[in-house]
């Protein structure tokens, strides 16, 4: 399948979602008034980092003129089961803070008033008694005795700890020629999206039901998990996503506290609620990628063969540990080894909590922090092996000719050429000719460095790999999990024009395109024929607890589910046709807007005609043929299995490759940097639509860069927020990111019909990395970390100031 | 002099993309809530209301303006265009389609800004550097596309035209 | 992220406005750009009584020629002054400063005056105005007067604006800056404030070999660091010079320290920007090449 020379997938078909985008009448949840009476919510949230709440006095904004009413979070806690996660430790979270605030941010009160003008002006009204206690925001400070406790029943801040081993780590190590250490920070960020969470919820009585329609976009485990907060059957949640998502980045997964919140709200005020957040709330409140403390050791034989890793990975989750985390930390566990061939590793897991706001997914998901330090790792063990730092990657890659291959802690890769990658990076970025530049350049003293990294970019998750948070024992106790199951349905309706469903909640990222492209194809259709709703309703349409935008499932799973619902469509399509035009189904083909006779293109029938009979007359179709031409598919990936008893699971189905090159020169007067060149190659698998592939990456590498360059949600040592606002959270600009020179070259995946893999956050990996990896070779460092701000270039540059 | 005390609503008329609109609003009401909620004008988006991200930008008697840092009320008989103006706009069309071919747009959130900003930009000068591009699209912020495509849907189109009107 | 209520007046001539800032005096603000007002409101950091609407006030948009002077009236954008050839002509330091304010969009609606009436430490107007020796004229019911930008600029956001004056225009002198000028910032990204920025110009007397030169540096300290003088004969070696200078400035400086900077790394950009332009400056003017 894609493969016909004459197919739409594979082809730059422009973007269907693009007119109504363009012309100002695509709907977004803001947009949107579904039903008469919605008041709108603006919640008060808490200025201290930590604190107990005494006491909430609302009576003066209860009073105010245009107030429908006000709800705190003791009046809530009646209505409401605090959130689960897999975290066992005792620990309770509330969307909104019931007797103590842990974050600065964290909702205190929600108000609801006519509009949200009205609304923000009772919030002030509102009068909370606090306690200041002492805050910590550092998670090696907050492992401290004597640091300061978030959840005292949790009898500390460490509330989870896990260690593995695969393989023989401890002989790796014990054998090794060279061994390589690196500990850093890396620091909070998040990918703020330019549209920010909003919500509409609607409580009805009876039947007793909530309705919320928001710009959620799963994963819809999280569907039962609110389902249960509210006290209710999960038939009684109906999620509503809109149609049009102002991007995501995986951030709007952390809107479904306020699902709930806004929900048990809608129930207590007896009125439709509508909540819009501002991009204060946001940078301060909704969730963001986890800073972290981390250690890594690298053991290598004296040819640079990579023999032996041990992660010690301290994550801050902030206040709570919100679901489905721990996930970011076990996102690239069973894909530890990367693109190498070592076998044997050891993983340490700590989660802390402090008072900074609770992370949750964020584009790359665990694999920016995971690569930075692997990757920093192979660069500094090329440095000291005196092996070219290309060099000493080619010789780790797993082998082209070894796929599928099973990695040490269970992931199974399912195809690849990694050396091809990496030469055609050498070649598109002219190494050879880098390399001379950075000779001549520290010849004249000036301060020229490359850096190079390497990564996979696994796709489309196996739901199960959270609970490796739990022990093998703990997992047989709860019962069997596994899978990431996809479902697609495609219609075509009695005048034979089709509609496909999708689960995938996209925020951007052209899925109705590639949707309509493979349903084209099937048939024999063109793209812009088909209809594609992407907006989900988890009241009417096919989902499962997989669906949703993350972890680039579309490309890796969703698109075999929308073919084989095509497929299954196309074949009744021939099967009756073959009945019209009295010939054998496997001599029909579908193609222009007919089915035809193969081979006799002029004897054929309108596809129209073909539908019409299923529908107008089911008493004229084949002997046990079902009416109409509707189709649900449901599928789940077979590798997808649940983690054994020694904690290696398939994590992910498709495994994408990537490395980046750049080349720059730190100027050591201003630390600024200047980029020369900058290369990133992919495989992707099968490239569907090259329009949107390169979007993905485009759009991965400018997050990548703003995160290496200056992005930080940044609080000051007392947990006082410091990024407020577009002019504190620098994202960068068109003037700031230097041209990206993009190639891809493809490793056809056996996981899908298409060969396509799951792609969009490999580039968001792998780019801080390289940066950091590029300013360590310009200045000699083996200790570099993030954002690279001008001053700390500068410092690094000139290490003989005192930094006064 | 006109004064509106606090609380109080007033009628607001003004040309909206060549048409007569009027709503109301209160002194604190921003242009860009007026614009979406009054006028139903849904196009113009709200990323971030401390005028920074610039997807609110519209274009208000002949200059741009971050219809969040603006009062509805200052709005009174002035002309403003927004995305839905520049989509009636045929002379638009290739910039449309371009941003379309080059991937100028993923979740579109942030481009009606970028439009208002770009045919202003190009009305003014019709044939810029890739460094004026740059610039100009700076005050924008995108987390979608990286803005690549956007700089060369831009520069593509205006050399187009100049091409064009050269010949 | 709402504004809180305020009344909105729109006067019709400058009279009423005047009298609305005599009335209201710190509970007033004026609206003319919006672009430091407009979000200051909606995060509610400011919290008027009355707003006061000078942008139909036509008189206040013009750039008028005053002698030795070029005034700019409160209604002025920053993308009025970047289209003047005659601003462009009379001070070309304002207009290489300008193209690092903000962003297009922004250039658009801004006023110089309001950027000046802000005072933010780092930007790039008010350190112009005081590198060039400009001054601000302050127009209440009781009174215009000139403030030389030197007093007007008191520190982070804090000038010597009394509440019931109102800035009507900033006064640009015409005689320095047009033989030797340079501009130089860094920031973080293109159209953030500075972190450091540095402004510098230089004149060779006309009727006599002597010279003057002026030099700005912006968000080293809460308000600009500014050296002005001259002499009868140009300095022999200008580096030597320019190194002199910058060490008077700096000297005893006490740089701020936030989160985006260290107090080291604003002390060696201060000495690092402020050397560049300033030998920029003063080559060009002086007709000197230097080493």
């Amino acid at each position: 399948m894609g493969d016909r020379a004459d197919s739409w997938v594979g082809r730059a078909v422009p973007r269907l979602e693009d007119a109504a985008l363009l012309t100002g009448n695509a709907r977004f949840i803001d947009d949107l008034s579904p039903l008469p009476g919605i008041r709108h919510v603006a919640l008060l949230r808490s200025p201290h980092p930590h604190a107990r709440i005494l006491g909430i006095d609302a009576e003066a904004a209860r009073a105010m003129p245009g107030v429908v009413g006000v709800v705190t979070g003791a009046e809530l806690r009646e209505h409401l089961n605090p959130l689960a996660s897999a975290v066992r430790a005792p620990m309770a979270y509330y969307p909104i803070a019931i007797d103590k605030v842990r974050y600065a941010g964290e909702p205190v009160a929600l108000v609801a008033a006519e509009d949200r003008y009205l609304a923000e002006d009772a919030a002030e009204a509102i009068e909370v008694d606090y306690q200041p206690l002492d805050a910590v925001v550092d998670p090696l400070a907050a492992l401290a005795t004597e640091a300061p406790v978030l959840h005292e029943e949790a009898g500390g801040n460490l509330v989870h700890h896990r260690q593995f081993a695969y393989g023989d780590p401890e002989a790796a190590f014990a054998e090794a020629a060279e061994v390589v250490r690196l500990a850093w920070r890396y620091p909070r960020q998040s990918a703020t999206p330019m549209e920010t969470y909003g919500a509409i919820a609607h409580f009805e009585a009876a039947p007793e039901r909530y309705t919320v329609w928001s710009n959620f976009q799963g994963p819809f485990i999280l569907q039962p998990l609110m389902a249960r907060a509210l006290g209710i059957g999960g038939n009684q949640l109906r999620l509503i996503a809109a149609a049009h998502s102002g991007g995501s980045f995986g951030i709007k997964q952390g809107l479904y506290p306020y699902l709930v919140l806004l929900a048990a709200a809608s129930r207590l005020l007896g009125c439709p609620l509508k909540w819009v957040e501002d991009r204060l709330e946001h940078l301060s409140a909704s969730s963001s990628a986890a800073d972290r403390a981390d250690e890594i050791e690298a053991a290598f034989d004296g040819e640079g063969h990579l023999t032996g890793l041990r992660f010690d990975n301290l994550v801050n989750v902030g206040a709570y540990v919100r679901a489905p985390e721990p996930a970011s930390v076990y996102r690239m566990h069973a894909a530890a080894n990367g693109c190498y061939r070592v076998r044997h590793i050891a993983i340490q897991n700590r989660l802390v909590t402090t008072n900074k706001l609770p992370i949750g997914l964020n584009r790359g998901y665990g694999g920016p922090q995971f690569y930075f330090g692997l990757e920093r790792a192979m660069d500094l063990a090329a440095r000291r092996l005196a092996i070219d730092p290309a060099e000493i990657r080619r010789r780790n890659f797993l082998a082209a000719d070894g796929f599928p291959y099973e990695g040490p802690a269970g992931a199974i890769y399912d195809s690849g050429d990694y050396g091809k990658g990496l030469e055609m990076l050498l070649e598109i970025a002219d190494y050879p000719t880098l390399r001379a530049r950075r000779d001549a350049a520290r010849a004249e003293g000036r301060l020229f460095g490359i850096g190079l990294a390497a990564g996979v970019e696994p796709s489309g998750s196996n739901m199960a790999y959270v609970t490796l948070a739990q022990t093998p024992e703990e997992r047989e106790k709860a019962g069997g999990r596994s899978g990431g199951v996809a479902c697609a349905s495609v219609a075509m309706d009695p005048s034979g024009t089709v509609t496909v469903h999708l689960d995938s909640t996209p925020a951007g990222q052209g899925h109705a395109t590639v949707a309509a492209q493979i349903v084209a194809d099937a048939l024999g259709l063109r793209p812009e024929q088909i209809q594609v709703d992407t907006a989900m309703d988890t009241g009417s349409g096919a989902w499962s607890l997989a669906s949703g935008n993350y972890s680039n499932r579309f490309a890796a799973i969703v698109v075999g589910a929308i073919a084989e619902s095509a497929g299954r469509i196309a074949g009744k399509l021939k099967a009756v046709a073959a009945e019209l035009l009295e010939v054998a189904a496997d001599d029909v083909e579908l193609a222009e807007g007919r089915a035809r006779i193969a081979g006799v293109p002029e004897q054929g029938i309108a596809l129209g005609r073909v539908a019409a009979a299923t529908h107008w007359h089911p008493a004229g179709l084949p002997d046990g043929m079902a009416p109409g031409l509707y189709d649900t598919a449901l599928l789940n990936p077979a590798v997808l299995d649940a983690p054994d008893g020694a904690d290696r699971v398939a994590s992910a189905v498709t495994f994408g490759f990537l490395c980046d090159l750049v080349a720059l020169e730190v100027e050591r007067a201003t630390g600024r940097l200047r980029i020369e060149r900058y290369a990133s190659v992919h495989d992707v698998g099968r490239v569907l639509n090259p329009i949107v592939v390169e979007g993905q990456v485009r759009g991965g590498f400018a997050h990548g860069f703003g995160a290496a360059m200056f992005e930080e949600l940044a609080y000051d040592q007392d947990g006082n927020f410091l990024s407020g606002s577009f002019a504190d959270y620098l994202c960068p600009t068109s003037a700031d990111l230097p041209p990206l020179e993009f190639a891809n070259y493809e490793t056809a995946s056996p996981q899908n019909p298409f060969g396509s893999k799951g792609m969009g956050d490999g580039s968001s990996m792998l780019t801080p990395v390289v940066l950091a990896n590029a300013v360590a070779d310009a200045l000699d460092l083996d200790e570099v970390e993030l954002p690279l701000s001008l001053d700390r270039v500068w410092r690094l540059a000139n290490p003989e100031t005192d930094g006064r | 002099m006109m004064r509106l005390p606090p609380g109080q609503r007033t009628r607001v008329t003004c040309t909206v993309n060549g048409q007569a609109h009027s709503g109301f609003a209160e002194s604190r009401t921003l242009l860009s809530d007026f614009l979406r909620h009054e006028l139903h004008l849904y196009g113009t988006h709200v990323g971030c209301e401390h005028g920074v991200c610039g997807a609110c930008t519209v274009v208000l008697d002949g200059r741009l303006a971050r219809s969040c840092a603006t009062l509805a009320v200052q709005a009174e008989g002035a002309e403003i265009t927004t995305v839905e103006g520049l989509a009636a706009d045929e002379g638009l069309e290739p910039l449309r389609q371009a941003f379309s071919r080059h991937g100028a747009l993923q979740c579109g959130f942030c481009t009606p800004g970028i439009l208002a900003s770009a045919s202003h930009f190009l009305a003014a000068r019709p044939d810029p550097t890739e460094a004026e591009v740059r610039d100009m699209l700076s005050g924008h912020l995108c987390r979608c596309t990286g803005y690549e495509g956007m700089v060369r849907a831009i520069l593509e189109v205006a050399r187009e035209t100049t091409e064009g009107a050269n010949q | 992220m709402k504004p809180a209520a305020f009344e909105y007046c729109r006067p019709d001539s400058l009279a009423e406005a005047l009298a609305l800032l005599s009335e209201y005096g710190d509970e007033a603000a004026v609206l003319a750009g919006g672009l430091s007002l407009g979000p200051l409101l909606n995060m509610r950091m400011a919290r008027p009584e009355v707003v006061i609407d000078i942008n139909r006030l036509a008189d206040l948009a013009r750039i008028e020629r005053d002698g030795e002077v070029l005034r700019l009236g409160a209604l002025v954008r920053q993308a009025d002054v970047l289209a003047s050839a005659e601003c462009q002509d009379l001070v070309p330091l304002l207009v290489a400063a300008l193209g690092h304010v903000g962003h297009y969009q922004t250039r658009d609606r801004g006023t110089l005056a309001g950027s000046a009436a802000h005072a933010d430490p780092s930007a790039e107007v008010p350190l112009c105005l005081k590198t060039l020796a400009g001054a601000v004229e302050l127009t209440s019911e009781r009174q215009v007067r000139r403030v030389p930008a030197d007093d007007f600029f008191q520190g982070t956001l804090t000038t010597a604006r009394a509440d019931d004056e109102m800035i009507t225009a900033l006064l640009w002198p015409t005689d320095r800056g047009r033989q030797g000028f340079a501009f130089e910032e860094v920031s973080e990204r293109r159209g953030d404030f500075a972190i450091v920025a540095a402004a510098a110009w230089a004149e060779r007397h006309d009727y006599d070999e002597g010279y003057r030169y002026g030099l700005g540096l912006g968000g080293v300290e809460e308000w600009s660091l500014v050296s002005r003088g001259g002499g009868r004969r140009a300095p022999e070696d200008l580096a030597e010079f320019a190194d002199e200078v910058i060490a008077g400035v700096t000297e005893d400086i006490e740089p701020m320290r936030d989160q985006r900077a260290s107090a080291a790394y604003r002390r060696h950009l201060a000495d690092h920007l402020g050397r560049k332009v300033l030998l920029r400056a003063l080559e060009t003017a002086l007709g000197e090449v230097q080493s």
